[in-house]
C-alpha cells in the first residue's frame, strides 16, 4: 500500500510538472506550483517528515503563492512563445539534475541506523531532552534549545527577507495609486 | 477501508488537477487549487489511520488554514490588484469625484 501511494504521489508530481512546463497562463501556472507543493509535502508526511512537510506547505503553497501572484500583478498575465528552441536552459537542467542524484549515491539507506544522522549526536538529544527540557517533541526541543542560535539567525534571515520583498512590493503599489491619482 | 478511501481521494486529486489544468475561466482555477488543498487535509488524515499512527491529525487542521488563507489571498488579489496595500480604494470600484478619497486621506 505505501508503495502505491508513494508511485501514485510521484505520477502526480511529474504530470503537475509537465503541466507547469506546457502551460501559457501564468495563473494557472501559480496554481499548479502551489500544488506541486502540496504533493511533495504529501510525500514528505509518508517519509514521517512531518515537520519538513509542514514547512514545504506554509513556504511552497503558503507564502510562495502569494508572492508569485504579487509578481504576476507587475507583469503580464500570459506568458509569451520563445521564439525558437535553446538547449542551454535544458542542458543547464539536465546537468544539475545529474549532479544531484551523483551527489545522493553515497547516501545512507532511508532508515538506516549506521547513517551519520543516527550516529552523531543524534541519540543524545533523545536521550537528554525528557530531562533537559520536559517536551515530548525532540525536534521542538532541538530547534529551540539545543541549537537556539542558529534558529535566531535563521529567523533573522527570513524577517530580512520578508521585509525586502514587503518593502519592494508594498512600494511599487503605493507608487502606482499616486500615478493614478495624478492622472485623475 | 482506509485503502479504499485513499483510492478514493487519489481519484478526486487527479480528477481536479485535469481542471486545474483544462479550466477555462480563472474561477474554476482558483476553486481548483483550493479543492487540492482540502485533498491534502483529508489524505494526511487518511495516511494517519491507513498506517496506524492517528498523531498527525492536528497537522492536517493546520494545512486546512494554509489552504483558507492561500484562496483569500488569491481571491483578494484578483479583486484589489494588490496583496499588500489596498489603501484608498480599490481599483475597478467607482468613486464618486475624488472628495470621497481626500476626506479617507485626513481622517
Amino acid at each position: 500500500m505505501e508503495l502505491f501511494i508513494n508511485l501514485t504521489l510521484f505520477f502526480m508530481l511529474v504530470v503537475t510538472a509537465l503541466a507547469i512546463l506546457r502551460m501559457r497562463h501564468l495563473f494557472a501556472v501559480v496554481a499548479l506550483s502551489g500544488v506541486f507543493s502540496l504533493l511533495c509535502a504529501l510525500l514528505f508526511v509518508t517519509l514521517d517528515a512531518v515537520d519538513v512537510a509542514f514547512t514545504e506547505a506554509a513556504v511552497g503553497a503558503g507564502i510562495s503563492t502569494v508572492l508569485l501572484l504579487g509578481t504576476m500583478a507587475l507583469t503580464a498575465r500570459n506568458e509569451k512563445m520563445p521564439r525558437s528552441f535553446s538547449p542551454v536552459p535544458l542542458l543547464v537542467v539536465v546537468a544539475t539534475g545529474a549532479v544531484l542524484i551523483y551527489g545522493t549515491l553515497d547516501m545512507a539507506s532511508f532508515g538506516s541506523a549506521l547513517s551519520p544522522a543516527q550516529t552523531h549526536v543524534a541519540a543524545q538529544y533523545l536521550e537528554r531532552t525528557p530531562t533537559d527540557m520536559g517536551i515530548p517533541n525532540v525536534v521542538t526541543a532541538v530547534l529551540s534549545s539545543y541549537r537556539g542560535f542558529d534558529t535566531l539567525g535563521e529567523v533573522v534571515v527570513v524577517f530580512t527577507a520578508a521585509v525586502g520583498v514587503l518593502s519592494l512590493i508594498g512600494g511599487l503599489g503605493r507608487r502606482r495609486y499616486k500615478k493614478e491619482e495624478a492622472q485623475e | 477501508m482506509f485503502a479504499v478511501a485513499a483510492i478514493a481521494l487519489f481519484i478526486g486529486m487527479i480528477l481536479v488537477l485535469i481542471r486545474l489544468y483544462a479550466g477555462p475561466t480563472l474561477y474554476d482555477r482558483v476553486l481548483a487549487g483550493n479543492a487540492f488543498g482540502t485533498y491534502t487535509v483529508l489524505f494526511i488524515g487518511n495516511l494517519g489511520f491507513l498506517m496506524g499512527r492517528p498523531d498527525f491529525l492536528d497537522i492536517a487542521l493546520l494545512y486546512a488554514l494554509i489552504n483558507f488563507v492561500g484562496t483569500i489571498a488569491i481571491l483578494k488579489y484578483f479583486r484589489y490588484r494588490a496583496i499588500g496595500d489596498t489603501s484608498p480604494t480599490p481599483r475597478g470600484t467607482p468613486t464618486a469625484n475624488g472628495k470621497l478619497k481626500d476626506q479617507g486621506y485626513k481622517s
